[in-house]
């Protein structure tokens, strides 16, 4: 944690700082895709490329162990999640033209005005700060699994009893209730189940 | 690095994830936005653990259990998400309005104008 010195200035970036541009460039593009596309299955497909370029700027501030983490979890397993919840929705193949409601332009009143106080707020807080990024790596594994399992034991454990509330959980609501006769193919039409319930 | 490079860009990821979840219809399109929004805040997380040098390294255990935290929720909110397509055929967020409060002058006026566009027709 140290001031920028005055030889670190905004127009002088270093290495690290452009590809963190770049990188942080293609991420943000494709988040506004993800989140304006019509198409509902490219919208998970863009999504893939910004949680992955995430991982990538995980890896640029030497977080490698959380961006190893954030391939396998997030791009590994979310991500296809999402698609078997848009395929078990019968989402629309192809262009969607209600993919956005109405009230969008509020929406993006609501956005716009949150990120430009935010980012006045931050720039102006932090224009001063400087990552010192050199030395030994801060995230690499044997790092991080040190302080997780030397500090943070107790809500690492939380967590796996968290995760197992979670699965039961997923699986008593997407059961099918044993009793009555299963119709299939119900899901297609909107049918009033709630006197069965 | 400038720490200001991450913080603009969680920021950014955020406020994009803030406009999916307001501007959205589709249930599963909501929590694609919802998942931008954890992302940036985790790297704010892990920028701000570099920046100060965090013995405990605090900053990325928390990233750890947001990742872990974040991948219940979506298992979670997929089966919610399901459940409703299953009951009402739509996953359609505009369209879930039964707890919405109408006035009673709609409720009469609703059969009043079907009844009358039944006489129409």
């Amino acid at each position: 944690m140290t001031l920028a010195a005055a030889s670190h200035g905004f127009l002088t970036p270093s290495g690290v700082e452009i590809a963190f541009l770049l990188v942080g460039l293609v991420t943000l593009g494709a988040a506004v895709v993800t989140v304006t596309t019509k198409q509902l299955v490219h919208a998970a497909l863009w999504l893939v490329v910004a949680l992955g370029g995430i991982a990538v700027e995980y890896l640029l501030l030497t977080a490698e162990f959380i961006a190893w983490v954030q391939v396998l979890i997030y791009v590994g397993s979310v991500v296809v999640l999402l698609l078997f919840g848009l395929m078990l929705t019968k989402a629309p193949i192809g262009r969607s033209p209600d993919a956005d409601s109405g009230n969008r332009w509020a929406a993006l009143l609501v956005a716009v005005a949150s990120a430009a106080v935010l980012v006045w707020v931050v720039v102006d807080a932090f224009r001063a700060s400087w990552i010192d990024l050199d030395g030994a790596a801060q995230g690499s594994t044997e790092v991080s699994g040190r302080s997780l399992f030397q500090h943070w034991v107790l809500p690492f454990e939380a967590l796996s009893v968290l995760l197992l509330a979670a699965l039961v959980g997923a699986i008593v609501l997407s059961r099918r209730n044993g009793e009555g006769p299963q119709e299939t193919g119900r899901a297609a039409a909107p049918v009033s189940r709630e006197g069965q319930r | 690095m400038h720490l200001a490079y991450p913080a603009v860009l969680a920021v950014l990821l955020f406020c994009v994830g803030l406009y999916g979840v307001l501007a959205r219809r589709n249930a599963i399109l909501v929590l694609m936005s919802v998942e931008l929004m954890l992302n940036a805040v985790n790297l704010n997380l892990v920028a701000f653990d570099v920046w100060l040098r965090d013995t405990l390294h605090a900053g990325q255990a928390l990233t750890l259990f947001t990742i872990a935290v974040a991948a219940a929720e979506i298992g979670i909110g997929l089966a919610i998400v399901l459940l409703v397509y299953r009951n009402r055929g739509s996953s359609d967020v505009d369209k879930l309005t039964d707890l919405a409060e109408r006035s009673a002058e709609d409720e009469q006026a609703h059969p009043q104008s079907q009844q009358q566009a039944e006489a129409a027709a």
